[in-house]
């Protein structure tokens, strides 16, 4: 294993994508190829945005709830605060980190058993950018699917906040839906989004780049796939920070 | 026709392959033996440019080919096939898919021609009724024939082969080995075929490139081979007891 410093990594990363960006060989395989990657890394991941964004929404009501003894405060706040930390915070970027796990490391895997198995190189042989050809419909794949995963899941998170704030009494499906539409920034969604589509371009390209040059076996795929996440996830959480100060303040 | 001229590669500083001149006829099945690690595969990846060579020349018939920029390169490539040493079947695609990728990738057919010709080469390495099937499902000698059928999908000019029987039976090795010698003459292909297993070298081997140490050590035919003084050479030929005895060594 190359040892390398961040420096020659940053470049071995930007002349990877370099190559990912160039013209494709043949528009309709991509295309093809395209829709296969938004099945396998956008469709098949809405189970488990689904299930987290509901889990999360009922419990940052509760927690609200539970926080607010001041009988002075009112209770519609339970649905704004339920609200805006879904749309600024939970959506974009714990839904990043938990893509970051589930596809970063199905990307870094994939791409790395095919390195390893010469499956890249038989692709080169017959003269195609294997690095366009297999990195370039994931990034638009989860790029263009993201926002849709995050949209889904704040309507998600809100939903279940209001499920369990009336299952438990808390609060009143009216007061809460109140809530939801006080003070509502619509900006929020678009920062949001805006975070969502830098991270499934970091998710995509830092995964892919530790797939692609892995060298060895199965257990330098396995490595691969653990700092693939790792990184991705060190990137989202600095980008996060980024983008609040560019975007917010 | 294939001429590489004292070619060398160089890993880490460390010297794998160490000047090495040949030719390699059209028609004819152009053997390169030599022990597990004496840079077969590497030479092999020289020759193609999956590795970038440090010294020597590579013509492809007349032109050469290791200077050429990566546009160029492409449209040679497109007239080789290569059987890799685990096949490097596309894991993701069925036995009909793999095999008629490369026409999806470089040809204008219709879906009707491509399976045509998918079929004709799946028929041409004995291949029935597989079409649905994927890698995972088939045995490692049919993944091995698939991967020769996808590799001459495209009627290549040149054919390279790592190790085309290494895993397989004796009895099944000899089938891949007359495949390759009968496609070679039928279409005219220059191939190179990497091998260390001796029985390809008696059954097909017209000419015969023996490695040692990255040097290129000794170069004949299987007629002429087992009369050889060549020291390192015997000891590879004659490698067993039995061989050794009937040699009298
Ligand atoms: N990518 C690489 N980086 C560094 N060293 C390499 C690389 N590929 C091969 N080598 C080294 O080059 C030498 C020759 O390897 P090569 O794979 O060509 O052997 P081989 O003759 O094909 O052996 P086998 O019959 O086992 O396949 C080995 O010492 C190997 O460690
Ligand atoms: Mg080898």
């Amino acid at each position: 294993m190359r040892i390398l410093s961040a420096f020659e990594m940053f470049g071995e990363y930007m002349l990877l994508l370099k190559r990912v960006f160039s013209k494709p060989e043949k528009r309709r395989v991509y295309y093809q190829q395209t829709i296969k990657e938004i099945d396998k890394l956008g469709f098949q991941s809405i189970g488990i945005v689904t299930i987290i964004s509901v889990f999360m929404g009922a419990v940052i009501t509760l927690q609200t709830a539970y926080n607010m003894e001041n009988p002075f405060i009112p209770n519609y706040l339970i649905g704004l605060g339920t609200r805006d930390s879904m749309l600024l915070e939970f959506s974009s970027t714990v839904i990043g980190l938990i893509l970051a796990g589930k596809v970063g490391s199905n990307i870094a895997s994939e791409i790395g058993t095919m390195r390893v198995t010469e499956q890249i190189d038989a692709l080169e042989i017959m003269g195609i950018n294997s690095a366009s050809f297999l990195i370039l419909p994931k990034i638009i794949a989860t790029v263009i699917f993201n926002p849709f995963l995050s949209v889904l899941s704040m309507m998600v998170g809100i939903t279940g906040g209001w499920l369990v704030g009336v299952f438990t009494g808390v609060v009143s499906t009216q007061e809460y839906i109140d809530g939801v539409q006080y003070a509502f920034i619509p900006f929020y969604i678009t920062y949001s989004l805006i975070k969502t589509v830098v991270f499934a371009f970091l998710i995509t390209t830092i995964s892919a780049f530790y797939g692609y040059r892995v060298q060895g076996g199965s257990l330098e795929v396995g490595r691969a796939s653990t700092q693939a996440v790792v990184m991705s996830s060190i990137f989202i959480l600095l980008f996060n920070l980024i983008l609040t100060q560019l975007l917010l303040s | 026709m294939i001429t590489i001229r004292n070619i060398s590669k160089k890993f880490d500083g460390h010297l794998v392959i160490d000047g090495i001149s040949a030719t390699f006829e059209k028609g004819k099945t152009n053997l390169i033996i030599g022990q597990s690690g004496s840079g077969k595969t590497v030479l092999l990846k020289s020759i193609v440019g999956l590795h970038d060579i440090d010294e020597g020349e590579i013509y492809y018939n007349d032109i050469r080919f290791d200077t050429l920029d990566l546009k160029s390169k492409k449209l040679i490539r497109q007239k080789i096939g290569m059987l890799f040493q685990g096949a490097a079947l596309f894991d993701s695609a069925t036995v009909e898919e793999n095999v008629m990728f490369p026409l999806d990738m470089f040809t204008e057919l219709s879906r009707d021609e491509k399976l045509d010709r998918t079929n004709f080469c799946l028929k041409r390495v004995n291949i029935i009724n597989a079409n649905h099937l994927y890698p995972a499902e088939i045995s490692g000698g049919m993944k091995k024939r698939v991967a020769i059928a996808r590799a001459i999908a495209l009627n290549p000019e040149f054919l390279f082969c790592d190790e085309p029987n290494s895993g397989l039976d004796p009895k099944t090795a000899v089938v891949i080995d007359q495949l390759i010698k009968e496609i070679t003459e039928e279409f005219n292909i220059t191939t190179i075929i990497n091998t260390h297993d001796m029985n390809s070298v008696m059954g097909i081997g017209d000419k015969v490139i023996f490695i040692y140490q990255g040097k290129k050590w000794w170069e004949g035919n299987k007629e002429n081979i087992l009369n050889s003084n060549n020291k390192e050479l015997n000891d590879f030929v004659f490698s067993t007891e039995l061989t050794r005895k009937i040699k009298g060594f």
